[in-house]
């Protein structure tokens, strides 16, 4: 299977288009509003549009390649309780989603949770055209049939009997609340999908939700009295190739992971990948990036993932990492970068790539800069600063 | 009865800090404003019908935490939320 694997990549490589090629759009969540950034079709010059919603938090932005037209944004303020805002027009307007993500209200003397915020956008498959879904924090699933209008629980995760043990307590999240992220729908068939939780793991379901279990084997926990759990893993960023939808790869919390679906009796088992990263650099990371063609080459942007976990550029030195043979080996790309004392941290995501050939590559970082790669990483160029902490970035082709 | 709006939620309201809402009790004056004012309940209150950590609720110059307190067409309602962080 893995020859063809090779093959197929080989040949979406060769028959990849090198027609006209169209201006990239950034749409680019920050801390306090959003922001739409444009190229020109050579990718060169940039103007930005924004902020959008100044002052909300703005976890992700993300337009449906289904219509080209609908784009989401998951926004919320210091105080004010969660939203979702809409545009139909490519964000030229934006409104307000008339039914937000909202968790069902508890009965008569149990308690009930509440979504902080909605931290993850996935627009639904092919198939069904008005579909999203949402993750939210604490982890909840949610999913609109109208456009990103109004949205309903997924009762079969948001009520299963596991629910409570999958995602632990607030313990297991992140400083400012657990996470559900990494919404990924099998373009083969709308009925299969994943999750992944921050804390939690990677999950599964095959008939769209109505069930889930733990896809976590191998994955390692290497703060737990158990390393390898059934769940309770960290998955930072996780990634399912397009073209080759049995390829997933994440960035975990313990490293990097590739799993091979159709890899005979390891189908569900996760390998890690990062152990030939440099040790002094570690495969600790939030994004993981994979390119639109190979599902062989996929990039990373490492942190600083030692003693009290400082969450920036190891050493002060900012660099993506490559691998194109499917984490067999790793590149250093820096070129452009700061060489150092550069403290900058990219978020799970905040890494994206669009679908030119060659692939450009775009990251925000904590510091307010977008920096982005015409030329697979080869070399950075710094096209935006000053902006807000940056929490995601989408590349998108209208 | 009047309502006073907070500045973060006038976007809701097309810039008005004051608004005319009725209802017989706290949790109706909030449904009336939403119908009003669409989405502008749930950024103030939860799906747990809680009335959210940074947000209060005064009445005559009297805070209340409980949506089913009763209310008055003579009521004044100010609704306040906390603009701390960063």
């Amino acid at each position: 299977m893995k020859s063809a694997v090779k093959q197929k990549a080989e040949q979406k490589k060769s028959s990849a288009k090198k027609a006209t090629p169209k201006s990239v759009t950034l749409l680019v969540a920050t801390k306090k509003g959003g922001f739409i950034l444009t190229s020109d079709p050579k990718r060169r010059e940039w103007t930005t549009k924004g902020p959008l919603y100044l002052g909300n938090i703005v976890h992700h932005m993300m337009l449906d390649p289904r219509d080209g037209k609908t784009m989401l944004m998951a926004a919320k303020t210091g105080h004010l309780g969660p939203t979702v805002f809409r545009s139909t027009n490519q964000g030229k307007t934006w409104n307000e989603a008339a039914k937000p993500p909202a968790f069902a209200k508890a009965a008569e003397g149990e308690q009930g949770r509440t979504v902080d915020h909605v931290f993850w956008l996935t627009p639904g498959h092919a198939s069904e055209p008005k579909v999203w879904y949402a993750g939210t924090s604490p982890q909840g699933l949610f999913r609109s049939e109208d456009g990103g209008d109004t949205w309903e629980s997924v009762t079969g995760f948001n009520d299963h009997p596991m629910r409570p043990a999958w995602t632990g307590g607030g313990q297991d999240g992140t400083p400012d609340g657990p996470k559900m992220h990494s919404i990924l729908i099998d373009p083969r068939d709308a009925n299969h999908m994943y999750i992944g939780m921050s804390g939690g793991g990677v999950f599964e379901s095959t008939d769209k939700g109505a069930d889930w279990r733990p896809l976590n084997a191998g994955c390692k926990v290497d703060f737990n009295p158990d390393p390898y759990p059934e769940f309770g893993q960290d998955p930072h960023c996780v990634r399912l190739h397009p073209q080759a939808p049995d390829i997933l790869y994440q960035q975990n919390h313990c490293g990097i992971y590739r799993i091979d679906r159709t890899a005979a009796g390891a189908e569900n088992q996760w390998v890690r990948i990062g152990e030939k990263m440099p040790k002094s650099v570690g495969d600790i990371g939030f994004p993981m990036v994979l390119h639109p063609r190979d599902p062989n080459t996929c990039w990373v942007f490492p942190m600083d993932g030692t003693q009290v976990w400082p969450r920036t550029a190891p050493g002060g030195k900012p660099a993506a990492y490559v691998t194109r043979n499917g984490g067999k080996s790793w590149q250093r790309q820096d070129n452009g970068l700061p060489k150092q004392q550069a403290w900058m941290t990219v978020f799970r995501q905040a890494m994206t790539a669009d679908a030119h050939n060659p692939v450009g590559l775009y990251f925000g970082t904590t510091c307010g800069e977008i920096w982005a790669s015409t030329n697979e990483g080869e070399k950075w160029t710094c096209i935006v600063r000053h902006l807000p902490h940056v929490y995601a970035v989408e590349a998108v082709e209208f | 009865m009047k309502v006073i709006i907070p500045s973060p939620l006038l976007s809701y309201t097309r810039q008005q800090k004051e608004v005319d809402a009725t209802g017989a009790t706290v949790a109706d004056v909030l449904d009336d404003l939403n119908r009003s004012f669409p989405g502008i309940r749930f950024r103030m209150i939860d799906e747990q019908d809680a009335i959210r950590p940074h947000m209060k609720i005064f009445v005559n110059g009297e805070q209340v935490f409980e949506l089913n307190t009763a209310l008055t067409s003579a009521d004044e309602i100010h609704i306040l939320q906390a603009l701390s962080g960063g």
